[in-house]
């Protein structure tokens, strides 16, 4: 366990500690049973064990509803967990709430912002909450968001006048301009076309090359968690059923696809064509 | 290209004062900017507010010519001012929770590095500057609508008993704020019922003598009642600052109390909103 360093001190955090650490973490929310219309137990995320070296990037498989987000927020001090323990490189992160916050940012599904304020009100807003200058936001963001392939003069639109991938490029904008150490990012790509998408994939790969970022990232698509991720986690039911690099997971769980597709439908114990007929009958 | 290293080892690290301050200006400015953007809006509501106002006013219109018809048209236009100010400062600060949860931004907003208490005082802030103003500017509609005198005003009596509530104001703002954290569309709906017994309760267009005894005694726990009170004394008694400063001293005391009570229920009841995920929860 690292000791808590002075709030106005760069922060001295040796090597060899891992970025995070999920001890034994569950998570249960009550949820109100359709059928009986009585409140149940729901258990999001129950037992997870997790250690991400600083520097990875670590993808999050898992179908909808298998507790990704909710891993996700506890990491983010969004959550409390009900057992086990969160560490931000080696801080709790209930009990250093605020010096995790300082290391952390993330971006959601959901791009949210003011929808009326411009792109550079929001990010004003957001990194002033960071201690970030507005001054240097505004310049930083320009290269983020030009690197990202969004014109500098869409930084004056309201937010609600862009499409959902800009907007997704400018919530990515909003969580580097404040230095995060470890990104979460969650399904940071969903919804966003093919071109955007790759421009986001290769700005991540590059966050993590050229700065000492450690990057967590759960996601629906398999080519993006075989081409970007170091080590890819297979979630469901709140559990993680594997935690390897792709490539060994193909081997072990592929089968004669030797697919990511089929690594993740073996280990969510559902066969591909069943997943096809259920989709084909919704 | 963006520095993604640990913070304060690239840049000149904050100090927590720097930091927390720019936190809340960072609120401010924020509330600057949405103003801005919902500008037709806002003429039509401080439009409204003008109406709303004179039409009270003019209700003091209906008496007889005479010192008793100028008494009762400052004593409402007092009302509706006082009122128009004290629930700009309670709906902005009890409604910022609510608006950036109808937003989606709650959850960025609290994951920042900042003490709850400075984003608290920062939707503070910005609420005693926008509620100054919007009221100066009935003001002066006012002012300009009704020639009536007000000779023995003592102004400064006036200005001291509204900065002194202006902070149990805040701190019952900061209770209310806690309603729409727990729920949305609840907690708005109780922040409208509990604006809507202070402005039964407080005597905003009548003495509090009125009221049946079954709600009247509530009077005695409403801030504003005081305010409403010793600000009619001032501007139509001429009630000096002197005269005043006790009653400012209970406001400003009442506040101080309601403010730490409201921020501890505050945290209370964002610890609750984690451990139910009540912020926001899917997959």
């Amino acid at each position: 366990m690292a000791t808590v360093p002075d709030m106005l001190t760069p922060l001295n955090i040796s090597p060899g500690t891992p970025a995070l650490r999920v001890m034994g973490v569950a998570k249960t929310f009550r949820e109100k049973d359709p059928d009986t219309g009585r409140w149940r137990p729901v258990a999001a995320v129950a037992g997870l064990d997790l250690e991400v070296p600083r520097g990875e990037i670590l993808g999050i498989l898992g179908p909808n509803g298998s507790g990704k987000s909710t891993l996700i927020r506890l990491v983010a001090t969004l959550l409390l967990a009900d057992e086990g323990r969160v560490e931000v490189f080696g801080f709790d992160v209930e009990r250093h709430r605020m010096l995790v916050r300082r290391l952390i940012n993330r971006v959601s599904v959901e791009a949210s912002f003011f929808k009326k304020l411009t792109a550079a009100e929001n990010l004003a807003y957001a990194t002033g909450l960071y201690g970030v200058p507005n001054r240097v936001a505004q310049v930083r963001a320009r290269e983020i968001l030009e690197r990202l392939g969004l014109p500098a003069k869409k930084l004056v639109v309201p937010l609600e006048q862009l499409s959902r991938g800009q907007q997704q490029k400018v919530a990515i904008a909003r969580a580097l301009l404040t230095s995060p150490t470890l990104m979460l990012l969650d399904e940071p790509t969903t919804g966003l076309d093919p071109k955007s998408r790759r421009e986001v994939q290769e700005f991540v790969l590059e966050v993590r090359a050229t700065h000492d970022a450690t990057i967590v990232i759960s996601t629906h698509d398999m080519d993006e968690a075989d081409r970007i991720c170091d080590r890819v986690a297979i979630i469901n039911a709140g559990q993680f059923a594997a935690i390897d690099r792709s490539d060994r997971l193909k081997a072990l769980y592929g089968g004669q696809a030797g697919t990511m597709e089929q690594v993740f439908f073996t280990l969510i114990g559902e066969q591909l064509d069943e997943a096809d007929q259920v989709e084909g009958g919704e | 290209m963006a520095s993604t290293g640990v913070p304060g080892a690239r840049r000149r690290p904050l100090s927590t004062l720097e930091r927390e301050l720019r936190g809340m200006w960072a609120l401010v400015r924020r509330n600057f900017h949405l103003i801005r953007r919902y500008l037709g809006w806002e003429i039509v509501f401080l439009f409204y507010n003008v109406v709303n106002t004179l039409t009270i006013g003019l209700i003091g219109l209906a008496l007889p010519a005479g010192a008793a018809r100028n008494r009762e048209v400052v004593y409402l236009a007092i009302g509706a001012l006082l009122w128009n100010f004290l629930s700009i400062l309670f709906q902005e600060v009890s409604n910022s929770v609510q608006w950036e949860r109808w937003e989606g931004t709650i959850e960025y907003s609290f994951m920042a590095p900042i003490h709850r208490l400075t984003y608290l005082l920062g939707v503070c802030v910005w609420a005693v500057l926008y509620g100054l103003v919007r009221t100066l500017v009935v003001l002066v509609g006012v002012a300009l609508f009704f020639h009536v005198s007000i000779a023995r005003a003592d102004l400064a009596g006036a200005g001291l008993v509204l900065l002194a509530s202006s902070v149990p104001f805040i701190g019952l703002g900061l209770v209310a704020a806690i309603l729409p954290l727990l729920s949305t569309e609840r907690g708005a709906q109780a922040t409208q019922v509990i604006q809507g017994v202070l402005l039964l309760i407080s005597g905003v267009y009548y003495p509090v003598s009125v009221l049946p005894g079954w709600i009247g005694w509530a009077s005695v726990l409403s801030p504003a009642t005081y305010t409403l009170e010793y600000v009619r004394r001032a501007i139509l008694n001429g009630a000096s600052v002197g005269a005043v400063l006790p009653i400012s001293g209970v406001l400003l005391l009442w506040g101080l109390v309601l403010i730490p009570v409201g921020l501890g229920l505050f945290m209370l009841a964002e610890r609750h909103a984690l451990r139910v995920g009540a912020l926001k929860r899917n997959g």
